[in-house]
């Protein structure tokens, strides 16, 4: 991701995006993936990731609570949709709400600190919530079982609409347009590539700067006589809404929500998701989530009949040991496969996925460049004389 | 007065648990500048060291006895431990004594553990932002737990206190209260005794030994230390090692009060790290007076009087503290100015 793009750049790059979204269902058949359910996912955990990148991949701040606010938004949305109406759009908005405004009591307190500290503490005050999602506030959240639709919920708007889903449990629906299947995930598109946008927007920004700024160097933005918190409260919120909406978003494929959303676990995948993508950069994000929910499942349907099948090619000693070996990756193992993925990237790749295309493009480009010309004889360096004072 | 008694002594082994967990966090914090995320499953791996030890112990030698038959009418399976065949009443005392056993195990494994941990990844993370330190450390410590899952499966194996431990102890006898008032666990009891001997050699270990002062030293400034002519990579590796076997006891010890699993480091590590931030990152009296004091504090909350009042209050009242700390003694209890800020 250069860093001077031009305008027309960027609206290049945000129409490809659009198109290549929208037109997954089909891009994706090939390989697998061209299924709704998975491809809201994708959607889902894009903007969860493109939230978490404001936040970590532009001021540095490392959250290790996001999860919190996701979980916070999918009960916002069941909620409303128990109370008001089952309209989307509507419960969206509740969950973006609700998830801002639980970012900003968290990012108050834990922006106190930065470095280590902010690790700690937003890890710890998620898990105070999702301690209390099982305690303390099972009158909201419904404790283990999850807080589920009911018929007999109020929702008044739709009442006062005239709106009866008779004897069926209703569902999330766009003004008659059901959110499961093809038309959730395009509800889900519409609102990723708006997230999209707004995030491009704010990395390109003078406030995106600012954030830039953070995480170069805060002293030094102190010394100049600028107030930081501000700036990263600002940006902390602004995550914790994108992940309020992505909760909503599950809320509305899915209406129901349950607290193991917040469990810390949830936290690192999005943290992952950025890393794996790269922070920092535009698309990281978006790639590393789809990356990391594509081969969840892929590698969460493997078994040891698919190994053994996989493997026949070997003798019958091979084949037994790498069934028994990368038995332990698939299936039920796929988090194993999940710490190490973790851990190869941060080691080797610290930049992520994008900074891996960076590198072979430019490899190549050298490449090429020697093949067509021999290399010329460096210019003898001009010195160009000292203005004179 | 005896509910009270009895509340503190509730927190005083989980409160061990939490101050020798958090004393490792400090340790390899202070010396190598590392927040190690995979700190609880250290803590878990040594409790699965005891796991391992039983299991190893009690391997049993199956005699089909064609004189006796069951109801099913096959011959009788008499099953003893081998263990218990060749050494007689002693490998029955072993089988017995197997969690205090595994600790002679538990030491030098947690020790390897340590030192291939340090040298192999922790290593090459000083020089590397906190971010991908922490990060790194989380993916070792899901990779961990995941194997340990393949291997024990997910569901907690319960390991039985030594016959001679299991009963209760009248604590308020022995302090000369009224007799009966005051009966707790005694492998509790020991195990908070257990603790303070752990802390105590750590803490003699650091005070008292040409090493210990060395390693001090290199705290408070690495470079003048190395300048000085010591290798202090090599003994940062060891206190790395000696961090790993301190949670790595704490694991072996708490496996009688609580069956492990896999995940029970993850649910320790995130506790510790709300103690050492009340205690004061970097400051090891801290790290362990926090422990104590939030374990205390973690049992009186879940009181059901104070229940009764404010519901619920057990599951938070620890974050809630770590809070309040912070907002008003950002540094907390026994930080000092200037350690560890960034």
């Amino acid at each position: 991701m250069g860093r001077n793009t031009t305008p027309k750049q960027d609206w290049m790059l945000l129409i490809g995006f659009s198109v290549v979204l929208l037109a997954a269902p089909f891009l994706l058949t090939p390989v697998g993936a061209g299924y709704p359910d998975l491809l809201q996912k994708f959607a889902i955990f894009g903007i969860f990731a493109l939230g978490f990148n404001i936040l970590f991949g532009l001021t540095g701040y490392l959250s290790f609570g996001h999860a919190a606010f996701l979980g916070v938004g999918s009960y916002a949305a069941v909620w409303t949709f128990k109370l008001f109406s089952m309209n989307p759009i509507l419960a969206l908005i509740v969950a973006t709400v609700i998830g801002g405004l639980f970012s900003v009591i968290i990012g108050f307190v834990s922006l106190r600190r930065s470095g280590i500290y902010f690790s700690i503490l937003t890890l710890a005050l998620a898990q105070m919530s999702y301690n209390m999602a099982y305690s303390v506030a099972t009158p909201i959240t419904n404790g283990e079982t999850g807080l589920q639709l009911a018929q007999s919920d109020p929702r008044i708007l739709d009442v006062a609409f005239g709106r009866d889903y008779g004897a069926v449990l209703p569902s999330s629906d766009l003004f008659g347009i059901h959110m499961n299947g093809y038309p959730g995930f395009y509800f889900c598109a519409v609102i990723f590539i708006a997230c999209f946008f707004l995030s491009m927007r704010i990395f390109r920004s003078p406030f995106g700067m600012m954030l830039r700024a953070v995480k170069s160097n805060q002293n030094r933005m102190s010394y100049t006589g600028l107030n930081v918190r501000p700036y990263t409260l600002a940006a902390f919120v602004i995550s914790g809404m994108y992940a309020g909406l992505a909760g909503g978003l599950m809320a509305v494929t899915d209406p129901l929500a349950g607290a193991e959303r917040m469990q810390w676990t949830a936290s690192g995948e999005v943290v992952l998701m950025t890393i794996l993508g790269g922070a920092g950069t535009l698309l990281g994000p978006v790639i590393g989530a789809g990356v990391i929910k594509y081969f969840e499942n892929i590698f969460s349907a493997f078994n040891e009949g698919v190994l053994t099948q996989l493997f026949d090619f070997l003798p019958a000693f091979l084949q037994h040991a790498m069934v028994s070996v990368s038995s332990l990756f698939v299936g039920e193992g796929w988090h194993l496969t999940l710490g190490a993925l973790f851990m190869v990237i941060v080691i080797f790749l610290p930049g992520g996925l994008m900074e891996g295309f960076n590198r072979i493009r430019s490899l190549v480009a050298r490449l090429l460049r020697r093949d067509t010309e021999e290399p010329e004889k460096p210019d003898p360096i001009e010195r160009v004389p000292e203005p004179a004072e | 007065m005896d509910d009270i008694l009895l509340q503190i002594l509730n927190g005083l082994d989980k409160g061990g648990a939490y101050a020798l967990i958090a004393l490792g966090l400090t340790i390899i914090f202070g010396t190598l500048g590392v927040v190690n995320f995979a700190h609880g499953a250290l803590f878990m791996l040594g409790a699965f060291c005891a796991v391992a030890v039983k299991s190893l112990l009690g391997f049993e030698k199956v005699v089909l006895d064609p004189t006796k038959l069951t109801a099913w009418g096959t011959p009788v399976e008499i099953r003893t431990p081998y263990i218990e065949a060749w050494f007689g009443d002693f490998g029955t005392q072993m089988l017995n004594f197997s969690v205090p056993v595994s600790i002679i195990i538990a030491i030098p494994v947690m020790l390897l553990v340590g030192i291939i941990m340090e040298r192999g990844l922790i290593r090459h993370f000083y020089k590397r932002p906190h971010a991908e330190q922490i990060l790194v450390t989380f993916g070792l410590a899901i990779v961990l737990q995941e194997i340990v899952k393949s291997q024990f499966g997910a569901n907690p194996i319960p390991q039985p206190a030594p016959e001679i431990a299991k009963g209760m102890v009248d604590f308020g006898a022995m302090i000369g209260l009224q007799a009966g008032g005051v009966v707790y666990p005694a492998w509790r009891l020991i195990y908070f005794l257990f603790s303070l001997l752990v802390i105590g050699a750590v803490f003699s270990f650091l005070q008292f030994t040409t090493f210990g002062m060395v390693v001090r030293a290199g705290m408070a400034d690495r470079e003048t230390v190395g300048l000085l002519g010591i290798d202090i990579d090599r003994r940062f590796t060891i206190v790395f090692g000696i961090a790993a076997v301190v949670a790595g006891l704490a694991g072996v010890m708490y496996t009688p009060i609580l069956s492990p699993d896999y995940h029970m480091g993850m649910d320790f590590l995130v506790l510790s790290f709300v103690v050492v931030v009340v205690g004061g990152m970097g400051s090891l009296p801290g790290a362990v007076v926090a422990g104590f004091l939030l374990g205390i504090v973690q049992s009186f909350a879940s009181m059901n009087e104070v229940k009764a009042i404010i519901p619920g209050i057990d599951q938070i009242i620890i974050y809630l503290i770590a809070v309040v700390i912070l907002l008003v003694r950002p540094r907390g209890l026994m930080g000092r100015k200037g350690v560890m800020e960034q």
